[in-house]
């Protein structure tokens, strides 16, 4: 049975219809139409549905979404925009750490949580935190300098 | 659509296009629109037919009254930042700045069809025609203002858009005041034909090294969108109307469907079944209930049509296997009698392997009465249109396929699968429909590499290799045609009874693709072995980036490193003896001295690091087409795990002029490391009746722990030659010297890929066992 699922989503209040195991992810995707958390693998393996729940970086395709309900989900369009750019965006942007850039989102996210709670990482710090996300195009060096440069501007 | 706007690279700026379609601009003729030049790639097809050998210049480049300069190209941004590049020639043969530049990419109403992406071309080959046009348009431009300004064309010149005589900027005329120069858009000759196409015009382009945007690091176009999130990608078209699909697999290689019990899926929204042969869809308003229906189906399968075999034996069946076909590079003097007073041997095996790309692969597809529209992530949209055209059987003029990004797809992997499953779903229910495979779809089910093995003999004189036997043995690498001009090439056509009719025979071929060293007497034959089933395998096979490179690669030149050590030789100083050409003299001289290379035999002395690993490091040096690499890799081996870590690879390239250093460098690193990806990790595993490896747990790639801790890339920039690819090149050289390293490390060659614990310890075991 569909239910009145009620999330906050970049700041905003919104609500959906829906089945309340149905993932995370096709309540922001196809209900609310946003279009970062992506879909990779549907089994908590790849990081390409990430958002922040309250901060805390989530894989939103194994999160039924009726678990959330009450919650701050934040998605990579709500972390900054080119007017107000997190970071981390910017640092990725500057480096050109991407290749297709579909896992994207995944890195970033779980990056903004790691410096959210680490102001100044250190490399294994860094590679623990995002070691449990793929990219498939092996752009993890330009990542890696990505991920260092923002948390070197966070902390400055 | 995607509601966003990516100035840039985008499909917004071509929907804007597309109120300028051939059949709306001849009745709209206003004198706004007179200035805009008609494609005319819109019918031709990968390979064209006599009479669509020319093209309008409008076909490839179309200059705005605003100065906005429209790039059109069938070369599409896989990642690698080639787009960014093709445009920073275009600006600078047209001398504008770059930020007029957009690039309109892989739309088959508008590009001409010239190969799509393959083969590392989209920079080396793809920049001929727009080069050429470039230097047209400014022609024409220059001429038009040379006759209203009374002053010779050649005494004129080009800054920033305005025409003006050299070194006097008082007397000027702006492009944008005379683009109704460019209308009737004139028609040119095509010469070549796929990749290289290319455009016949008066105008000449200039020198490499007359150019200011390329060759500089001007920023990816795509960065931005792709760092902020609003980059489009193929899962965000929203169509109105639009439903969601996904595709039911079979259980086993070759099975077919007996019997579908649709009540199995009664209750899950408005699901319903959409079969054609044994290919069975779900669709649904919700992509939820699509995913549970799609999950829930019963379907009844018939038994495999074969019994594959195990795994563990997989290199005793190819040699047992007799060859349906056979090729053979030019021989050179005598083998046979060189080697006749005994040869050094080995035998070689690679896995096969697959792209598994992050998206599983999505389309959508808007089948309506004599218009059929394809949104995807293809490499290649000429001839995706081609395909579907086939498989809906309808005429290709009805097809218009529209590429939106996808994830990086490395070839003929998984992500078209989706779109012909999306033609027979929105054939079936009058409504466009989205299918986004499921992570097994692609990496279960996807196109694979094919599996390689190895016989090689050579004998060492004096120091010198002089005599080089190699037989490589293979399944078909482009059983599965890299392009996607055949119905039968989808599985889900296969499924639906069409036989696969697009394959063509490829083999990897030492000595055509990659024999480069100087040996008195040489033989290189190669041959292909049968599908284990002609249709509905999960083990059919494709192009997966640098298509047969890395495990030819890791053959060849682990022997050769074989060999060196057999003459007690340094491995770099070996191969240098035996290169004649320069520039492969100059990349594996680069390599090594980027990686403080010490000159000695490899595996003379066990080292050992700190935490107890046993530590060396191996070269590899390759051509690809016109590109020329060098790997040096360093490895740490736990002798108790067999775990082999790489701490450091040293990637030399000389691919010709440099366009994009930046955007070279990370195309470069990823190729690094995803070919370290293959090294160490990757192996398409199978049991008796299907594919085991389905995701990412089951098909395991390199994580960031797994990433060296240097990763250091030396760009040979050669401006005076034209730019090589640089896609593939360096995923040649990685697996073989890594192999080469773990020799120099442990003094155990390793012949089998790829270096996994298991691997590893066998063959350590079996050197303590010998």
């Amino acid at each position: 049975m569909d239910q009145t699922i009620r999330l906050r989503v970049d700041g905003k209040a919104q609500s959906v219809q829906a089945d309340p195991e149905m993932p995370l992810l096709y309540a922001l995707r196809d209900d609310l139409g946003m279009e970062n958390p992506r879909f990779g693998c549907g089994l908590s393996q790849c990081g390409a549905c990430t958002v922040l729940v309250d901060g805390k970086a989530t894989r939103s395709c194994v999160t039924p979404v009726a678990k959330v309900e009450g919650h701050a989900v934040t998605t990579l369009a709500g972390l900054g925009t080119p007017e107000h750019p997190h970071p981390l965006q910017k640092a990725f942007m500057e480096e050109a750490a991407m290749q297709c850039g579909y896992c994207l989102n995944g890195w970033i996210m779980t990056a903004a949580d790691l410096l959210h709670r680490e102001k100044s990482p250190s490399r294994e710090q860094i590679v623990k935190a995002l070691n449990g996300v793929v990219c498939r195009c092996g752009a993890h060096v330009a990542m890696l300098r990505a991920v260092e440069r923002a948390a070197k501007e966070m902390s400055a | 659509m995607t509601k966003r706007q990516d100035a840039q690279v985008s499909t917004e700026p071509r929907m804007g296009v597309s109120r300028l379609r051939r059949s709306e601009f001849l009745a709209a003729g206003t004198a706004a629109l007179a200035v805009v030049a008609l494609p005319q790639g819109g019918t031709r097809s990968f390979a064209m037919a006599a009479d669509e050998r020319t093209t309008t210049l409008g076909s490839w480049l179309r200059m705005w009254p605003d100065g906005t300069v429209e790039v059109f190209t069938d070369k599409v941004e896989v990642g690698m930042g080639v787009a960014t590049g093709l445009g920073q020639f275009v600006a600078d043969e047209l001398d504008v700045p770059f930020s007029r530049i957009k690039m309109m990419l892989g739309d088959t109403d508008f590009t001409v069809a010239a190969g799509g992406v393959g083969g590392s071309n989209s920079t080396f080959m793809g920049n001929f025609a727009l080069r050429n046009a470039a230097a047209q348009m400014r022609r024409i431009l220059v001429n038009e203002a040379s006759a209203r300004m009374g002053i010779p064309a050649d005494k004129l010149t080009v800054s920033d858009g305005v025409i003006h005589p050299a070194g006097d900027t008082s007397k000027s005329i702006k492009y944008t005041d005379i683009v109704a120069a460019l209308f009737p858009s004139p028609t040119f000759p095509l010469r070549g034909d796929g990749f290289t196409t290319d455009i016949d015009v008066p105008a000449k382009p200039k020198d490499f090294t007359q150019y200011k945007l390329a060759g500089s690091s001007v920023p990816r176009l795509d960065a931005p969108g792709k760092a902020y999130g609003h980059y489009p990608y193929v899962v965000n078209v929203k169509l109105p109307g639009m439903m969601h699909g996904r595709m039911i697999y079979p259980p086993a290689i070759g099975a077919t469907v007996q019997s579908v019990d649709e009540a199995s899926i009664h209750g899950i929204g408005d699901a319903r079944v959409v079969r054609v042969g044994s290919f069975v869809g779900v669709v649904a308003t919700r992509e939820w209930h699509a995913v549970k229906a799609a999950r829930a189906l019963k379907v009844t399968w018939s038994a495999p049509s074969t019994t594959l075999p195990a795994m563990d034996k997989l290199a005793d069946y190819m040699w047992a296997q007799q060859p349906f076909k056979k090729t053979a590079a030019p021989p050179q003097g005598n083998v046979d009698a060189a080697l006749a007073s005994g040869a050094y041997e080995a035998k070689y095996f690679w896995p096969f392997q697959t792209h598994a790309n992050m998206d599983p692969g999505c389309s959508v597809v808007d089948v309506r009465p004599g218009a059929v529209t394809v949104w995807s992530g293809t490499q290649k949209t000429h001839a995706l249109r081609q395909g579907i055209a086939k498989l809906l059987k309808v005429p290709p003029e009805q097809v218009r396929v529209v590429w939106v990004s996808d994830a990086g797809s490395y070839g003929r992997g998984g992500l078209e699968e989706s779109a012909a499953a999306a033609a027979y779903l929105s054939h079936a229910v009058g409504r466009p429909v989205r299918v986004q495979s499921m992570r097994a779809d692609n990496t279960q089910w996807g196109n694979k590499a094919p599996a390689i093995v190895g016989r090689l003999s050579a004998k060492v004189q004096n120091g010198s290799i002089v005599a080089f036997d190699s037989n490589l043995r293979q399944f078909n690498g482009n059983e599965i045609f890299s392009q996607p001009s055949a119905p039968g090439t989808f599985i889900a056509a296969q499924l639906a009874g069409v036989p696969n009719d697009g394959g063509t025979f490829e083999y990897g071929i030492y000595g055509a693709a990659s024999g480069k060293y100087e040996i008195p007497n040489t033989r290189a034959t190669a041959e292909l072995i049968a599908p284990f089933a002609p249709s509905g395998s999960p083990l059919r096979t494709a192009h997966l980036r640098d298509p047969q490179g890395p495990g030819v690669t890791f053959i060849i030149e682990s022997f050769i490193d074989e060999l060196a050590a057999q003459a007690k030789a340094d491995a770099v100083a070996f191969r240098v003896k035996h290169l004649r050409d320069q520039r492969h003299i100059d990349a594996i001289q680069a390599a090594a001295k980027a990686a403080n290379w010490e000159t000695r035999p490899s595996a003379t002395a066990k080292r050992t690091n700190a935490a107890g690993e046993l530590i060396g490091r191996g070269v590899a040096f390759a051509t690809r087409g016109p590109t020329i690499v060098a790997t040096v890799a360093e490895v740490a081996v736990n002798p108790k795990t067999g775990k082999v870590r790489v701490p450091r690879i040293v990637a030399a390239q000389d691919c010709g002029f440099i366009v994009n250093p930046k955007a070279l460098q990370g195309t470069i690193e990823a190729n690094v490391i995803q070919s370290l990806s293959r090294s160490i990790y990757e192996e398409v595993t199978f049991n008796d009746h299907t594919v085991t490896s389905k995701d990412w747990r089951t098909y395991p790639v390199a994580h960031m722990r797994d990433v060296p801790a240097e990763v250091k890339v030396v760009m040979i920039n050669r401006p005076s030659i034209r730019p090589g690819g640089a896609g593939e090149p360096t995923s040649r050289t990685t697996a073989a010297a890594i192999g080469n390293a773990i020799y120099d490390a442990t003094g155990v060659r390793m012949r089998t890929a790829p270096f996994t614990p298991k691997n590893v310890l066998a063959a350590l075991t079996a050197q303590s066992r010998a």
